[in-house]
């Protein structure tokens, strides 16, 4: 068999498009219900807490031993300047993406540096975030608020963390000149698990800080 | 770019690789397919043990073979084992070996993904066994009910083993998904339409499927029961706020297509059979394909037909009761098509379609039991009896396991070039198709008459005797029909290679190839018109067919083994297993880090190799 | 292994966005989230006493909607799923799909049909 012909058997796809692409949403696929798992949850034990801090702020709940006022403990205007942050992140890594499929360089590592600065900055903004609930006395045991809290915004978080360390090596190689056009598709499937990611903050975002 | 030469020489037999280096490095796919079923078959035999000692002890009332503790932690492991390390990594065996065959590719679409999911099920499967010397194995039933699992009634290590292994178990599961879901959608040969794809790669295809959308939430229920036991939070405990019956929700949310995960693939191997020993066209391919795809559908909608005795309320139960008797159409077309298939057919009485029928059969038996669980007043008198355990071991048994056999000695030529002794072959059958129903028929009386399930032991008055005794010489007889096999496979083995490529006259592409194939499987994939590629081959050359020569791969470029899958897998054992050492040591989490940062060097050395 | 020339070829038959397209889309996104936030405050009187019985019953759903279009407008544009071939599209609605119904189905069944001990 001819070299190019057994070539050609490696590259042909049944359906067009490449393979990794297509794993990569299937893998998207997969971890919806992953995130849909974690929701329902945060969203079955919601206002079944037995104790405080709660979310919002509530006339009355257990707090230190004692019935009192509950203050809101989220921090809105933190949590959506983070929220845009991230939402515009994911603008940049488009950006980013145009530019390594035209082969401009330039372009590429300008914009992936900034989307890698928009991943770190949303992590210290939950990290902030999450030390300031601690003082608060909100502890990863000390209600289903806490827990199914943490646990929820934790799992988003270290998967924001992982796509932030796959973003850097890419901006790595790209400033090592070794991501040129011909391979931007390695960009392009780090770029849609980042959107994913994004898009899982785009429903964590309202669903737990805006209803009350 | 390397282009390796694979096969030097028509040898007898293919793999030219030698040495244990070369088993751990492999990344072709039917070589991580014997190693799936040797390593799953181990486990079965374990399990089976597991289950011998069930029986011994459950022989006669009163007994003392065993000790109740030690029975929770039989039962329990007998069903993780047989479901987890048994029937999947069996089926992932087929997986492996014929999908890439059977839609006429040279690999899967992930080769060294393929790699680490055999590893990380070896190291899942050796972890939670491990337990076992420490006498800590789990003993909380493998669907592990809070808050029985919980810190305050299970202390020991014993449930952080199979939340552990598990959890571990579960990224082999979901890594192969993924592999084979894009392999089926993207590498089949030119004029392989879905609609023209082998039955066995279609219940496949939506096994897959069912994997990628169950695991994640099994996952998810497994974290929240490990924050519960290590880090003080209160999912499922009620003095923390916490539900038990979420427990259950999101477990059997998994449990449910988890059953048809576990018999998609045998359905999908009967559907192979019945053709080819009939010498007809499976009856109505269509109607098998939506139906498949029905049932996995559905059953994401029945989970609660488990929790019937739970409380849910009427609206609640009347629901699934509904679905879950919806879910028995499909599946009876299924049924129906079987037996459409063989009817007028020319009936080749080898030993595969013998287990292909009596899996029909016993699935039937399975069914109607279980279309008796989805009344709910009914299931209230049969749930956690001993009719619980008679409906899932006919379908597993009776269904996977049948089937899965069917598949073995089919497949078997193919994968080893050697023909499996027939005599041997129906001996086995019919030892294990009577030592079956001896053991298994006579527990739907058992649990009418009120034996609950889970008990180690039953005082003499209530006459359980008679049947239990019957029910473990049945299962002796069940063990010794697997000697047979064993027997037939290690006779085999010593005979010369001499199978031919085509001994069945399959309708299948891995048939055109010789046995066992070449590296590359195929030098030319033949052209496929229809689901039935090699019987239209056939018709077209006057009904004989040339045996396929070993020819020179020189030219193809194959997949480069590697190590980084086995180095990656490490690093996932390293990082969950860790969380067994939070109460033993305080620097815990110092393990977690190391198998941190083993995952992350045997990634970025597996993302950076070149793949060929 | 790499995109090379089927895969990549197919692309670049669609047209891709311009970059202006993108940064329209981000404006949106903005706007849709500054929108959530407004109603947020006045659903809970931190926009005056007036408006909150206005708001304050639909929260809930308009939040709902405004991020189900947040969602969509992500997933076409920057995800790049208007363009593409709708298997990549139906890889990810099904799932979603069968999520939203899941937990759906979980917080009806542990709200209303809870007969023993409801807390």
């Amino acid at each position: 068999m001819s070299d190019a012909a057994a070539h050609a058997i490696e590259h042909h796809t049944s359906t067009g498009i490449d393979s990794r692409k297509v794993a990569i949403w299937t893998l998207i696929g997969s971890e919806c219900l992953f995130f849909a798992s974690l929701i329902s949850m945060y969203l079955v034990y919601k206002g079944k807490s037995l104790v405080g801090p709660l979310p919002h702020a509530e006339s009355q709940c257990m707090l230190h031993g004692h019935m009192q006022a509950c203050e809101q403990i989220f921090e809105i205007p933190l949590v959506t300047f983070g929220t845009a942050v991230l939402l515009f992140s994911s603008f940049f890594v488009v950006l980013a993406l145009y530019g390594a499929q035209k082969g401009d360089r330039k372009m590429l590592i300008r914009w992936l540096s900034m989307t890698v600065l928009c991943g770190l900055f949303f992590i210290g903004m939950q990290v902030y975030e999450f030390q300031h609930f601690y003082h608060k006395g909100l502890g990863y045991s000390t209600n289903l608020f806490g827990s199914t809290f943490y646990t929820l915004t934790g799992f988003h978080g270290s998967h924001v963390t992982v796509g932030v360390i796959w973003l850097s090596t890419l901006l790595v190689l790209a400033i090592r000149g070794k991501l040129p056009a011909e391979k931007s598709l390695n960009l392009e499937i780090a770029a849609l698990y980042w959107h994913f990611v994004d898009v899982v903050w785009i429903v964590i975002f309202p669903v737990v800080y805006l209803m009350r | 770019m390397a282009t390796s030469v694979i096969d030097r020489a028509p040898a007898a037999h293919a793999p030219e690789y030698t040495g244990i280096m070369s088993w751990i490095k492999t990344v072709d796919h039917k070589r991580i397919g014997i190693l799936y079923g040797s390593t799953a078959f181990l486990f079965f035999l374990i399990g089976g043990i597991e289950a011998l000692f069930m029986r011994i002890q459950l022989m006669k009332p009163d007994n003392t073979f065993v000790s109740a503790e030690t029975f929770n932690a039989l039962f329990t492991m007998h069903g993780t084992t047989m479901i987890f390390l048994g029937i999947m990594p069996l089926s992932a065996m087929f997986f492996n070996y014929f999908i890439p065959l059977q839609i006429g590719a040279r690999d899967v679409a992930f080769p060294r993904l393929n790699a680490f999911s055999y590893w990380v099920f070896l190291l899942g499967g050796l972890f939670i066994n491990f337990s076992w010397l420490i006498n800590a194995a789990p003993n909380a039933g493998w669907f592990g009910y809070a808050n029985l699992t919980e810190r305050p009634y299970s202390p020991g290590l014993n449930t952080d083993f199979w939340v552990l292994g598990l959890q571990i178990l579960g990224i082999a599961s979901v890594a192969a998904a993924i592999n084979f879901f894009v392999t089926i959608v993207n590498l089949r040969a030119p004029g392989m339409k879905m609609l023209r794809m082998p039955m066995f790669v279609w219940m496949s295809f939506i096994t897959q499927i069912l994997l990628l959308l169950a695991f994640p939430v099994i996952t998810i229920a497994l974290v929240f029961l490990m924050m519960d036991r290590h880090f003080g939070t209160a999912f499922f405990l009620p003095d923390g706020g916490g539900d038990p019956i979420m427990w259950q929700h999101l477990f059997w949310i998994f449990g449910h297509p988890e059953v048809y995960i576990l018999i998609l693939p045998a359905f999908g191997i009967v559907s192979e059979v019945l053709p080819v020993f009939s010498r007809k066209p499976l009856f109505g391919y269509t109607a098998m394909v939506f139906s498949g795809a029905f049932i996995a559908f559905l059953g994401f909608g029945v989970w609660s037909h488990h929790m019937f005795s739970t409380g849910m309320g009427p609206f609640a139960d009347s629901f699934f009761a509904l679905s879950t008797m919806l879910i028995a159409v499909p599946t009876g077309v299924k049924i129906f098509n079987w037996i459409g298939t063989l009817w007028g057919g020319s009936l080749q009485m080898k030993t595969p379609l013998y287990f292909a029928v009596g899996m029909v059969a016993m699935f039937i038996v399975g069914g109607l039991s279980g279309v008796m669980h989805a009344s709910p007043p009914a299931d209230l008198q049969q749930t956690d009896s001993y009719f619980v355990v008679a409906h899932f071991h006919y379908v597993l048994f009776g269904g996977s396991i049948f089937g899965l056999s069917a598949g073995a000695y089919y497949w078997f030529p193919k994968m080893f070039g050697r023909m499996l002794s027939e005599k041997l072959g129906k001996l086995h059958f019919w030892l294990m198709f009577l030592g079956f129903n001896i053991t298994f028929f006579p527990m739907h009386f058992l649990g009418l008459n009120g034996m609950p399930r889970r008990v180690y032991t039953y005082p003499a008055e209530l006459n359980f005797g008679f049947w239990n005794q019957v029910q473990t010489w049945g299962s002796l007889l069940l063990g010794v029909s697997f000697l047979v096999f064993i027997y037939n496979m290690w006779k085999t083995s010593r005979r010369p290679a001499d199978a031919p490529a085509d001994p069945w006259r399959g309708a299948t592409l891995e048939w055109a190839i010789p046995s066992p194939p070449q590296e590359f499987n195929f030098a030319d994939v033949p052209p496929v018109n229809s689901s039935t590629p090699l019987w239209d081959l056939r018709r077209a050359s006057g009904g004989q067919l040339p045996e396929p020569q070993r020819v020179s791969g020189a030219g193809i470029h194959m997949p480069r083994p590697s190590i980084w899958p086995l180095v990656t897998a490490f690093g996932v054992l390293g990082v969950l297993g860790s969380i067994l050492f939070t109460h033993a040591f305080h620097y815990w989490f110092l393990i977690t880090l190391v198998g941190v940062a083993t995952l992350f060097y045997g990634v970025y050395r597996w993302a950076f190799e070149p793949a060929f | 292994m790499d995109a090379h020339a089927p895969a990549h070829a197919g692309e670049e038959a669609h047209s891709h966005p311009k970059p202006a397209t993108y940064l329209k889309v981000a404006v949106i996104l903005f706007v849709l989230t500054a929108l959530e936030v407004l109603l947020f405050e006045a659903g809970r009187g931190g926009l005056g006493a007036s408006v909150r019985p206005i708001f304050e019953p639909i929260v809930i759903e308009v939040l709902l909607v405004l991020s189900a279009a947040k969602f969509a407008l992500v997933a076409m544009f920057y995800m790049h799923l208007k363009q593409d071939p709708k298997l990549l599209s139906n890889l990810f609605v099904f799932p979603l799909l069968l999520a939203a119904t899941i937990i759906g189905t979980l917080i009806i069944l542990m709200s209303y049909w809870r007969v023993v001990g409801a807390k």
